[in-house]
């Protein structure tokens, strides 16, 4: 294969996973890796480094959009992003002296966690709560459009949450991926903030999370130019497609499908990582 | 707390504008440098099975630049993805400026210590 076939099959590849990753909701970055490493046979540090410099791209793009429409909580955001900066940091020193083996069953176990999670339908947030006291001192409550005016919503368990954002910034430095997930899932259970908040603030803070990995990655030589420059555009012009399609929604069955591919690949992964494979 | 110069819906609009516009250019020269790239290597065979890692000319923001300024289509790539590196960049520096316009100095604090560790992770590891 040539670099033109090549190039021309990681874009479509990343272009797919984009717009399946905007459709549903679940973020496409989490597929190109395995896509890469399982079907094009390439080395998981030149895939996981790629799909780090895509993850930025969504992020950002994304983030622009909620931002204006003020359901990000930027002081939420940029008080975690210390948890998750460190902690990509971290990670992403740590990518380096972890085999490609041991990295691959790794992120084919984040991967089916994921995968279990996106099948899982969220619970409502309980509609009032005490503040946590941190989060007085932080001023970290705050309100978000709602069609009766603005909502106010108060913020618990704020330890926690950092404590788990650490967590999100490690596997998102080790693995190249937004760790969205696990973001969610620290704003969701332990801060207990709304849905629509938790969502957004996770995305504005994935960039920045993945910016503190990216350095790492660029030092090391992990990101090649002519791999990422398709992963790149072709992720961005699949999630903008996706995105205008269906603004918002959230088909049910589309999940469920992009789940079962998502365990697939973590399934794969595990299964090369524990045979030597990769 | 008086009135603050800026607000932040402001603030949060400015963001939008800043990662929208960052993200665009940097899409914008990695297209650019990808074009060339392609039809200056279109046809030669890469190899990505065996990890090596990059060259130097394309590992440190300094060099990068440099590759820019030769003409380098790889280094135009590598120029237009540490763009979009810095566009979450940016948005933390610029944060820290509008929560110092707003004098909320824990803030001021909380985003200089989010972009002490960016800068490090950019500039200082190598």
């Amino acid at each position: 294969m040539n670099v033109l076939e090549l190039t021309a099959l990681v874009a479509l590849i990343s272009a797919a996973a984009g717009f399946l990753g905007a459709l549903t909701g679940l973020g496409g970055g989490v597929i190109i890796t395995p896509a890469m490493v399982l079907l094009l046979g390439i080395d998981l540090h030149y895939a996981i480094g790629a799909t780090l410099v895509s993850v930025i791209a969504t992020s950002s793009g994304a983030a622009a959009a909620y931002v204006r429409e003020g359901f990000s909580n930027i002081r939420i955001g940029m008080f975690l992003e210390i948890a998750t900066t460190v902690g990509a940091v971290f990670g992403a020193f740590a990518a380096a002296r972890i085999s490609a083996s041991a990295l691959g069953v790794v992120f084919g176990v984040v991967l089916l966690y994921s995968a279990w999670l996106s099948s899982r339908t969220r619970g409502a947030p309980p509609a009032d709560q005490p503040d946590d006291p941190l989060a007085v001192r932080l001023r970290l409550s705050g309100s978000y459009p709602s069609p009766q005016g603005p909502k106010h919503y108060k913020v618990g368990g704020v330890k926690t949450g950092f404590s788990l954002m650490f967590v999100a910034g490690t596997l998102s430095g080790l693995l190249g991926i937004g760790s969205g997930a696990v973001k969610v899932i620290a704003m969701d259970r332990a801060m207990r903030l709304p849905f629509k908040v938790s969502t957004t603030t996770s995305n504005f803070m994935i960039g920045v999370t993945a910016a503190a990995s990216a350095g790492v990655y660029l030092n090391r030589g992990y990101i090649d130019p002519g791999l990422t420059m398709p992963v790149v555009l072709g992720v961005l012009a699949g999630s903008v497609m996706g995105a205008r399609l269906l603004a918002g929604a959230r088909p049910k069955a589309l999940r469920r499908v992009f789940g079962l591919v998502v365990a697939v690949l973590a399934i794969e992964m595990i299964y090369s990582g524990l045979t030597g494979k990769l | 707390m008086g009135r603050a110069p800026i607000s932040d819906q402001q603030v949060d609009e400015i963001i939008g504008a800043l990662l929208r516009y960052g993200v665009i250019l940097s899409a914008a020269v990695v297209a650019l440098g990808g074009v060339w790239y392609l039809i200056q290597y279109g046809t030669t065979v890469p190899n990505y099975r065996v990890f090596l890692g990059e060259p130097k000319e394309v590992r440190s923001i300094g060099a990068i630049v440099g590759g820019v300024a030769g003409f380098q289509c790889r280094g135009i790539i590598q120029f237009g993805l540490v763009l979009l590196i810095a566009t979450p960049v940016a948005r933390v520096a610029f944060s820290v400026a509008a929560f110092a316009l707003q004098r909320d100095n824990t803030y001021v604090a909380i985003t200089l210590i989010v972009l002490a560790v960016l800068l490090f992770s950019l500039l200082i590891m190598h």
